[in-house]
């Protein structure tokens, strides 16, 4: 077989202390070095973590089934809702994305491995341990965090339960991991690409991570910074977020959305490079507009370092600043439009057929378009004034960050399946939870922008009579996509066991290096690099 | 893109390193938030031996880590794109610290111009003023806080200009080193290097000093006196903090460099500390304007 050969080509460029570098058992997963098992370990933990944070939301929707307090205490919701977001931004999306740039961009671009092998060991295993600080704060004294993954001042500084410190060294490490992962996607590219790939030829999916790898260097950074000053805040008698000793509690609301959009990108622009991978291959047509999807990724990107007071239209402003937000904001539609734009033209007269990998990114075309228009929304002033923290703006970015983020992970995962395990998925199970996962997440969210626009608030574990129909329609979507997943973990296990034998590329129009090396991937792949012309 | 040389890229076996750091990490971040949790309840608990003992466990696994990293270059196993790594990542990595330092500085910048105003009824905020601190007047550096809290303010001349003319100095003797490094000149770069350690160990110890003074009963210039304070300590103690590990990195690469490492083409490991230590510098720049001077 192929590997035994790749591996013995490899052997004399190895350490010569180990000779067996391949270790079975949990040594092989403790101290890997290898690009495909750390990506493995990524997708795993963030599956389990989107697992246990969607558990942590089916609390939320059985206490919202109907109106009144009926299964949890108000500040246990509370500690639910932001260990819930905390969980899915840090725990099930950026992992997730992770894993699929550690699996799948050394292969797209002929590299041996990742450009710090071990240091990519590290941003992976102390992930585990910053969730088990922040998830065990549940069984603590204190309680979870309770103030919002935003962690808004002064609820997380003066009116916090006591549980600050251990959120605030959690995300410390969340960060570390982040920033660590990051510096190794940016420089595998920039240095370990095949020669004659040039930036241009990349494969688009390479460039969104190229590029979200630069916003995550640029703002993980302020993230630590604006954690640092909540803690010395809540604990050491600064007070940054205070007015009495000068500070400003919005300032904690600017330097935490300078982070904070910037991050909705992280979790989207990777989605971007999945999807305009998965419509050619299955359109059996050249992605239109290579080069602007590029342009359009890269000016997203860099609006997305001026539009962060969007957030804030009804904490206070000057108008002048007001303005300036609200019209950046609306400028990032352009380059999202041509993204858009470029799917649907790519499949415009294309051969397409429809597996799952090219059913969730369709959905994904749809179901993110609508999370942009509402978007589109909230980005007018006058107009959010109304739709703030209500059910409006919680339908928007669950739309974007499930149905958009989400989905493009699923229908990367059921298009490169076969290659990470060698067999085919079985198809009628994905065709069951893709159609059973888009029929209730629409159940699930959309209802959400009617209760949101009657006026329903987030973030409160009861509401008016009035609102109880959609929620408990909303709560049945729920606890349907909740199920629905477990349908693909019984995919994902079905595939690993067996299935059919999947071929090198299993995909007539897919195209790429990853497809012209052997399903499984052998352990090692191009070890010396392949020529592109 | 073709000109460059594409020999066999190194990728070490497995690696225990990690996971020890990784261990490491936790017991830092679990000891501290135990720590300050029971400092803030007033009860005694085991946070700080904990803490103390993931930061003994992290300088074990960062010796043991770079020791193997080292030897792999020593042995040649190494080549120019591997080199290219290590200083792509070590350019990124000041990159980040550069955006760590950006929200300190973005945080007193925002108190200076705009929520100390406001507060002094600004703008639109006449009410603010009139209604909560009605006694308060806005100034730059923050004497006396809203709620009343006094202090002095440090100034910049004294230990600070002091300090500035050594840390810039530390930075052409760093440079003066490379220099040397690169033409071979060992005694030269000896000399040149160890300056700049004793130039960057002049520099803290004059940083205890002036927090010592700071401390006084004289100027009560404290963390915890309002923005003004806030800022001070949060930001010259984090950069004192990378002084320490820069200067510390500078030490290594002086033991390195008597044990004959190094050579005019491969030295990346100096060159990173060397970057570090201008980085630190080009940071205090920054520092002594907008914290001291302006």
């Amino acid at each position: 077989m192929t590997t035994e050969t790749v591996n013995e080509s490899l052997d004399e460029s190895h350490d010569d202390e180990h000779h067996d570098h391949k270790m079975t058992g949990i040594k092989r997963w403790l101290y890997t070095t290898n690009h495909k098992d750390i990506g493995t370990l990524y997708l795993w933990f963030s599956f389990i973590m989107f697992l246990t944070g969607g558990a942590l939301a089916m609390v939320i929707r059985m206490e919202l089934f109907q109106p009144g307090l009926q299964i949890v205490e108000p500040d246990f919701f509370n500690q639910l809702t932001t260990v819930h977001g905390l969980i899915m931004v840090f725990g099930a999306i950026m992992p997730a994305f992770t894993g699929f740039a550690n699996w799948l961009i050394p292969m797209m671009i002929g590299a041996p491995d990742m450009a710090l092998p071990r240091m990519n060991n590290w941003s992976f295993w102390i992930l585990p341990f910053a969730f088990a600080i922040l998830i065990g704060s549940f069984f603590m004294e204190s309680g979870a965090p309770n103030f919002g993954w935003t962690f808004y001042a002064p609820l997380s500084t003066t009116y916090s339960n006591g549980s600050t410190a251990f959120f605030v060294f959690a995300v410390h490490i969340m960060g570390i991991s982040s920033i660590m992962g990051a510096i190794n996607i940016v420089v595998t590219i920039m240095n370990l690409r095949a020669p004659g790939m040039t930036y241009m030829k990349m494969p688009l999916f390479v460039w969104t991570f190229f590029i979200t790898a630069y916003l995550l260097i640029a703002v993980m950074p302020v993230l630590a910074g604006v954690v640092t000053m909540v803690l010395t805040d809540t604990y050491f008698g600064t007070s940054f977020f205070d007015a009495a000793g000068g500070g400003d509690p919005v300032m904690f609301q600017h330097i935490f959305w300078f982070f904070g959009h910037p991050e909705v990108y992280i979790m989207i622009l990777p989605a971007f490079g999945i999807v305009s991978t998965i419509i050619p291959a299955f359109s059996r047509k050249q992605l239109f507009g290579y080069t602007s999807m590029v342009y359009a990724t890269a000016s997203i990107a860099f609006l997305s370092f001026i539009v962060w007071a969007h957030h804030m239209f009804t904490t206070g402003m000057p108008l002048a600043g007001e303005l300036f937000f609200m019209y950046a904001t609306m400028l990032i539609a352009v380059p999202t439009g041509v993204k858009v734009f470029n799917w649907v033209a790519t499949m415009w007269r294309g051969s397409m057929t429809f597996e799952v990998p090219m059913l969730f990114s369709i959905a994904f075309v749809i179901l993110f378009t609508i999370g942009g228009f509402s978007g589109l929304m909230l980005a007018l002033t006058p107009v959010d004034f109304q739709y703030h923290d209500t059910y409006f703006v919680v339908a928007h970015f669950h739309y974007v960050l499930v149905t958009g983020s989400l989905f493009s992970i699923y229908a990367g995962a059921y298009y490169w399946l076969p290659k990470w395990t060698g067999h085919m998925y079985n198809d009628s199970l994905a065709k069951w939870h893709f159609w059973c996962s888009l029929i209730s997440v629409n159940l699930l969210f959309f209802p959400m922008h009617f209760l949101g626009l009657a006026g329903m608030p987030r973030r409160i574990p009861d509401y008016a009579l009035q609102f109880a129909d959609f929620n408990k329609w909303v709560s049945i979507g729920g606890f349907a996509f909740g199920l629905s997943q477990l349908i693909f973990l019984a995919v994902v296990i079905k595939c690993i066991k067996g299935g059919d034998k999947a071929p090198a590329k299993p995909w007539d129009g897919a195209e790429g290096l990853e497809w012209t090396v052997a399903s499984p991937a052998p352990y090692h792949t191009f070890s010396t690099p392949p020529k592109i012309d | 893109m073709t000109t460059k040389k594409y020999e066999s890229y190194y990728v070490p076996a497995q690696s225990h390193w990690p996971i020890v750091g990784a261990v490491a990490l936790f017991m830092i971040a679990f000891g501290a938030g135990n720590y300050v949790t029971d400092i803030k309840n007033d009860v005694g608990g085991y946070g700080g031996y904990l803490l103390l003992a993931g930061i003994a466990l992290v300088i074990y696994m960062v010796v043991g880590w770079f020791s193997n990293v080292i030897n792999e270059s020593m042995s040649g196993k190494y080549s120019h794109q591997m080199d290219q790594s290590f200083r792509q990542g070590m350019s990124w990595f000041i990159f980040s610290e550069v955006m760590f330092f950006a929200a300190f500085f973005g945080a007193l910048l925002y108190a200076r111009t705009l929520s100390i105003p406001w507060l002094d009824g600004e703008g639109n905020n006449a009410m603010t003023g009139a209604v909560l601190w009605p006694e308060f007047t806005a100034t730059w550096p923050l004497i006396k806080t809203p709620d009343g809290t006094e202090t002095t303010a440090m100034g910049w001349y004294g230990l600070p200009l002091i300090n500035t003319i050594l840390l810039l100095t530390s930075s052409v003797t760093a440079h003066f080193a490379h220099v040397a490094l690169e033409k071979n000149n060992r005694p030269q770069l000896k000399a040149w290097l160890g300056l700049t350690i004793v130039l960057a160990l002049v520099f803290l110890s004059l940083q205890v000093l002036e927090y010592a003074h700071g401390y006084s009963d004289e100027m009560q210039l404290y963390l915890t006196s309002g923005i003004y304070g806030n800022t001070f300590y949060m930001l010259t103690g984090f950069h004192g903090l990378h002084v320490l590990l820069g200067c510390i990195m500078l030490i290594v690469m002086f033991f390195r460099i008597l044990k004959g490492h190094f050579t005019p083409e491969n030295h990346f490991a100096f060159q990173a500390a060397s970057w570090y230590w201008h980085f630190v510098d080009v940071v205090w720049v920054f520092l002594f304007v907008f914290v001291y001077i302006l």
